[in-house]
């Protein structure tokens, strides 16, 4: 079907007009039914991390005091800028005050209000098998030609090494 | 190949449209970002760190009282096409499946039960998500801070004082928490005026993305609107205010397809059974196609032009008439074209029974 408006392009919209009680149809090209302000597609919005990255550059320059890399990662400020993701938790404490400054831009706020959580000391924590006992469960595992456990076993120990 | 029957609900039971709203909202997912401490942040960890927090939180799980019955899938042994019909059932991400530009990561792994499930080694290490059908904002996040508080007791969370939950991205700091509602507005598209009520959203800090999150095109008049900062306010407060949004959205949804059938009633008629008769006939349906017939099929429901098609039918197909579903069900990889001759082929053939 060719486009009413132009007669030359091929239709792909098909717009509904509604005048007063009237209402008609217009088959249109994609060049026409732009030239009358249709979208032709809805895109998503632009991803927000490409505003994020460019507040990232703009405001973090490091600020005086602050360490160049983090202890725990080795993560520095250069690798941040360019990834847009911290290396570790304690890159927030390295980073803290170009971080703060950062947050008040993103998020209007740099201070969590929402709930609070405190860690559960090592001694509270279920136990985490040690290798030796993996090891022998392991072997125990295969002999019994308990193969999908020996598998899930041998990932456990893969984890721990 | 992966079946998905398997698991607790058929990783299905967010599809059964009994949510509120459930004709206009699809969906209501909540995730809360959680890193453990003394690990790098997945994206900068060693494959043998992601695989000891895998092991970590693998022993927590088993003993896991608000998850019963759930299966942990090793995402990264999964071939492309499983991680895909993953995806395509919302119950991984793109970056944990391993189909964005990086590859699967090694440990990537997700724990799926009942409308819940954990992803491990994401972007932060846990991802806590729950989904649900319709817009179930309240039930959705209480499920997911049951499991919250049981697993931070299981594992220690990294916590700071003043940013609160610390994530990979700081984007997400804070409380952790995106809530997300997937919600099908074609009377705002079809009146134009969706362009105002985006940019409104965008302007009272909510942001929209397409079906399938971030930078993903929108199909079908389908969108997904979510929180988009996370710090500096409660995660009630953050609940709430989409709440009171989306409930504002649909009403203006409602109030633009009320315009339409008084103004257009014919054309609007005509338009959405020729999309039905589409999909009842079509011999080959590209997936675009599928979702944009299925979009005025929904609508012809919902304004109850079409009756005798359930809700839950037309979820079902969304779903299922994607790629890798399609294969799955065919049990091979299709290609392309394979796959748009197979979907019409099953939407054909699940509307007939509806229609008898």
């Amino acid at each position: 079907m060719v486009c009413d408006l132009c007669k030359d392009g091929e239709a792909v919209i098909q717009l509904t007009e509604i005048e007063g009680s009237g209402v008609r149809q217009l088959h249109l090209c994609e060049k026409c039914a732009a030239e009358r302000g249709v979208e032709t597609t809805i895109t998503a919005a632009k991803p927000q991390i490409n505003n994020f990255l460019q507040t990232i550059h703009e405001q973090m320059q490091g600020t005086k005091g602050e360490p160049v890399q983090c202890s725990f990662c080795q993560a520095t400020l250069a690798d941040f800028r360019a990834t847009g993701r911290l290396g570790c938790a304690h890159c927030y404490e390295a980073f803290e005050a170009s971080l703060r400054d950062l947050l008040r831009r993103v998020h209007g706020n740099s201070r969590h209000i929402g709930r609070r959580y405190v860690a559960p000391l090592p001694s509270e924590l279920p136990h985490v098998s040690s290798a030796t006992e993996l090891r022998d469960r392991l072997k125990r595992a295969i002999e019994a030609e308990q193969f999908e456990l020996a598998a899930d076993i041998r990932d456990k120990l893969r984890g721990i090494e | 190949m992966l079946d998905l029957s398997l698991l607790p609900d058929g990783g299905a039971s967010w599809l059964d449209a009994s949510g509120e709203h459930a004709d206009i909202v699809i969906s209501t997912r909540i995730r809360l970002a959680r890193n453990l401490e003394g690990y790098a942040f997945t994206p900068r960890a060693r494959d043998g760190e992601r695989l000891r927090i895998l092991t970590q939180v693998r022993e927590a799980f088993g003993s896991l009282r608000s998850i019963e019955d759930g299966v942990l899938v090793r995402v990264d042994e999964l071939p492309p096409e499983d991680r895909l019909l993953l995806h395509e059932r919302h119950l991984v991400s793109k970056e944990l499946a391993g189909l964005n530009e990086q590859p699967v990561r090694t440990g990537a792994a997700v724990y799926l039960s009942r409308g819940v499930g954990i992803m491990v080694n994401e972007e932060d290490h846990l991802r806590l998500q729950a989904l649900h059908s319709g817009f179930h904002v309240a039930d959705a996040f209480g499920v997911l801070e049951r499991l919250d508080a049981e697993l931070g007791n299981r594992v220690p969370y990294a916590f700071h004082n003043e940013f609160g939950y610390l994530t990979a991205c700081p984007t997400n700091v804070g409380t952790g928490l995106r809530a997300s509602v997937l919600i099908h507005l074609p009377g705002l598209v079809l009146t134009k005026e969706i362009g105002k009520v985006l940019a409104g959203l965008q302007q009272v800090g909510l942001t929209y993305r397409g079906m399938y999150g971030e930078g993903s095109e929108v199909v079908g008049n389908f969108f997904q609107i979510s929180n988009q900062t996370t710090l500096g306010r409660s995660e009630g407060e953050l609940l709430d205010y989409l709440v009171r949004v989306v409930r504002h959205v649909i009403e203006r949804e409602e109030e633009a397809r009320r315009v339409l059938l008084r103004d257009a009633g014919y054309i609007i008629e005509d338009k959405l059974w020729r999309a039905y008769g589409t999909l009842r006939y079509a011999r080959s349906l590209s997936f675009d196609e599928a979702m944009n017939y299925l979009s005025g099929v929904r609508l012809a429901v919902g304004l109850k032009l079409i009756s005798g098609l359930s809700v839950y039918t037309l979820n079902k197909l969304l779903i299922f008439s994607q790629l890798a579903h399609l294969g799955n069900t065919e049990g091979r990889v299709l290609t392309e074209s394979e796959a748009n001759v197979a979907r019409a082929r099953y939407v054909r053939e699940t509307l007939a029974v509806e229609a008898e």
